[in-house]
């Protein structure tokens, strides 16, 4: 499936390789045997329709629920994600699409939740905590200013800024964003693709999943696509059209093996 | 703000780019004043219905005497609801804890009448201290043993703690038949208070000293550590005007508790001067409340486990995927809440000189009321360890009240009640309208 690689990235180590993972639920393969892999510096868009098994692809990988079978390198090393801390411990952020924000607690504190800044007595030093957050809030989103009410009070895009504050704070190798725009405004939604571009450049990889199959023409280097709990294949975003990506996210057909009539069908 | 690098081009001129806008209404006055709203609520609520009862009841309530006693009786419901918040707002329950309060009393009251004295003696110096730390000991255990099986093996907590409620009293019983363990330790005794279970007038008000010390020391620290980063910092007015408060509670307390004087007989017993007034001073189980209720709000605030456990509250899930360790925080939990059933027990049995099986029959339901008459809330994340404090004591207060006033029982428990009820209500409705 990796066969469409760029010759420039080919050569190098892929940061991230999932390979054949599966997952059930019951008797529902959720994920059944999907290889993806991302590199440095890269943004490789997960599409797919409702169900498709993006999340819980994504959630193996951060260690949210961990895969039946599979294998998993980061840097070509094998390595065992069985917990949300062994993913960030390996430089894996997640924003998750529900956000998992703890809401009676306020910006600060879901930034730094489990990781939390203390004082030489173990104490937590809300202080520091709220400095660091104001300086991160003043470069992602500089009209934030709630840093003491519980976040539910917040609206959804201020909730958005803090997830994706905290994934960004802690130097993430590896970056996991699930519809990171879906609560956002126009305004809002372009700077988050402005932060997304400007991570990319830092040398960050980043998995993005997004039903907007615009979002992640405007971002991804390559796209993957699922249908079903499985991988249709991946594709460089400069190889196909929009129609192209939609034939494979409904028929689950490669650009190849799509005909002017499927293409005339999506219309 | 001036390190500003990326900047939106509709961001509006403010005029105040910190923070909300001036104060308008008093609402707003309060926030910025960084105020509890809901706990200056309750302190205004106390106060209504002190005033109300000492009018109702002739004059008897707001008297030192009562308000002594009001303060000793609040302690074992107080102690243990500190522990109750955490265990609500963890989206727990711990219906156990009057139960395992008559089981660790009953071994509490059976180490230092019947076995400690086969082994050192009737009364050593030590024998309050092993009683003491058996009972925290075994409490914390137990809480843990009851909060492993629901953290680990996922039962849920109204479930296991239900058969705790069952299971503990049995064994109360069967430690001793039935029978009350009679006398306690005299050391240990003092635990409960009593005419001679108090510090007196001069080490109340040195306590009362240092409470002021340690209110003004935290304020300035505050004060120190936000200005270090350039926060804005309450007006100074409003922070004088709190520090003033507080200590002028604090020893306003102190010396309205200090009006209350050993009976004369006593007095001249310890060897006072005939006519001469001797303050009992604050209680211990009063000071042990005090203490637990710092320590506690201390671990609720401070530090990483009080964080978690909120945090679990608000969201079980986000906490999961934070990365905190979920069931081991649950079953601390409990283990807190056990450890602070063996200190409210050890009071109980101190004050009644005796341990029954019957101990603490009811207090469950007492315990769970004063978290929520303080705002914990039942959906979770929500409640704060002064507030149950609190709580008992406006619960002790309606009790107490009504006693005076004459009240037979089953009117108290109506109005208790009804309280319960309209004082969730209330805090429903503010709830919503705030959000």
């Amino acid at each position: 499936m990796t066969a469409t690689v760029p010759v420039e990235t080919a050569r190098r180590t892929p940061l991230v390789e999932l390979r054949d993972i599966r997952v059930a639920f019951g008797g529902v393969h959720a994920v059944d045997g999907v290889t993806v892999d991302l590199y440095p510096g890269e943004i490789v868009g997960l599409v797919g329709g409702n169900g498709a098994g993006k999340t819980t692809l994504i959630r193996t990988l951060s260690g949210a629920h961990p895969a039946d079978s599979g294998r998993v390198f980061i840097g070509g090393e094998e390595v065992t994600i069985d917990t949300p801390r062994a993913a960030k411990d390996l430089g894996i952020e997640t924003i998750y699409q529900t956000l998992a924000l703890a809401d009676n607690i306020d910006a600060p504190g879901n930034m730094f939740l489990g990781r939390e800044v203390t004082t030489r007595f173990g104490n937590l030093d809300s202080t520091a905590m709220e400095d660091a957050t104001r300086k991160l809030m003043n470069r992602l989103n500089p009209k934030f200013q709630a840093f003491v009410t519980p976040v539910n009070s917040l609206s959804g895009g201020q909730r958005q800024s803090v997830a994706i504050a905290r994934a960004v704070h802690f130097n993430a190798r590896i970056l996991i964003m699930d519809e990171p725009t879906a609560a956002l405004g126009p305004a809002e939604t372009r700077q988050v693709r402005d932060l997304i571009k400007q991570l990319r450049a830092e040398g960050i990889g980043i998995f993005l999943i997004s039903h907007d199959i615009h979002d992640v023409f405007d971002l991804a280097d390559r796209i993957s696509v699922m249908l079903q709990g499985k991988l249709v294949g991946t594709v460089n975003k400069d190889d196909v059209t929009v129609d192209q990506v939609l034939a494979m996210i409904i028929m689950g057909k490669k650009p190849g093996e799509v005909t002017q009539s499927d293409i005339a069908g999506l219309h | 703000m001036a390190e500003t690098e990326i900047t939106t081009t509709e961001r509006e001129p403010e005029a105040q780019p910190e923070d909300e806008p001036r104060p308008r209404s008093f609402r707003e006055m309060l926030r910025s004043a960084e105020i509890d709203g809901r706990l200056a609520g309750m302190l205004i609520a106390l106060a209504i219905i002190w005033v109300g009862f000492h009018f109702l009841s002739g004059g008897t309530f707001f008297t030192p005497r009562n308000l002594w006693n009001l303060s000793v009786q609040t302690s074992v419901v107080a102690i243990m609801a500190t522990g109750m918040v955490l265990i609500i707002v963890e989206r727990h329950i711990d219906l156990s804890v009057g139960a395992l309060m008559a089981a660790v009393g009953m071994v509490m009251g059976l180490l230092q009448n019947d076995w400690l004295p086969r082994a050192i003696g009737f009364d050593h110096p030590w024998t309050w201290v092993i009683s003491l730390v058996a009972g925290l000991v075994l409490g914390a255990l137990i809480g843990g043993f009851q909060g492993g099986i629901i953290a680990y093996l996922g039962v849920p907590s109204f479930i296991v703690t239900l058969g705790g409620f069952l299971v503990w009293r049995g064994v109360a019983w069967w430690l001793a038949s039935g029978q009350t363990i009679a006398p306690m330790d005299s050391n240990f005794r003092l635990l409960g208070g009593g005419a001679e279970g108090t510090i007196g007038g001069t080490w109340s008000w040195i306590v009362g000293g240092l409470a002021c010390v340690g209110i003004v020391a935290l304020q300035v620290m505050k004060r120190r550590q936000r200005a270090k980063y350039g926060f804005r910092l309450r007006p100074f007015w409003v922070e004088i005007a709190l520090g003033v408060f507080a200590c002028a509670a604090v020893l306003g307390a102190v010396a309205f508790l200090n009006r209350y004087y050993l009976p004369p007989l006593l007095a001249e017993q310890r060897g006072a001067p005939p006519g001469a007034q001797i303050s009992l001073g604050l209680a211990f189980p009063v000071l042990i409340t005090l203490a637990v209720t710092v320590l506690m709000t201390f671990l609720a605030t401070r530090r990483r486990f009080g964080r978690y456990v909120y945090a679990i509250g608000g969201n079980p899930e986000a906490a999961e995927l934070a990365g905190i360790k979920t069931k081991r925080t649950v079953l601390r939990t409990f283990m807190l809440m056990g450890a602070l059933v063996g200190l409210a027990g050890a009071v109980q049995i101190a004050r009644l000189n005796a341990a029954v099986s019957s101990l603490g029959t009811g207090m469950e339901l007492s315990v769970i009321a004063a978290a929520v008459i303080g705002g914990t809330s039942f959906s979770g994340g929500i409640g704060t360890i002064p507030g149950a404090v609190l709580g008992a004591l406006v619960m002790q207060s309606l009790v107490s009240g009504m006693v005076l006033m004459g009240v037979e029982a089953p009117l108290q428990d109506i109005v208790v009640g009804a309280v319960l009820v309209a004082a969730v209500t209330l805090d429903t409705i503010i709830r919503r309208r705030a959000t």
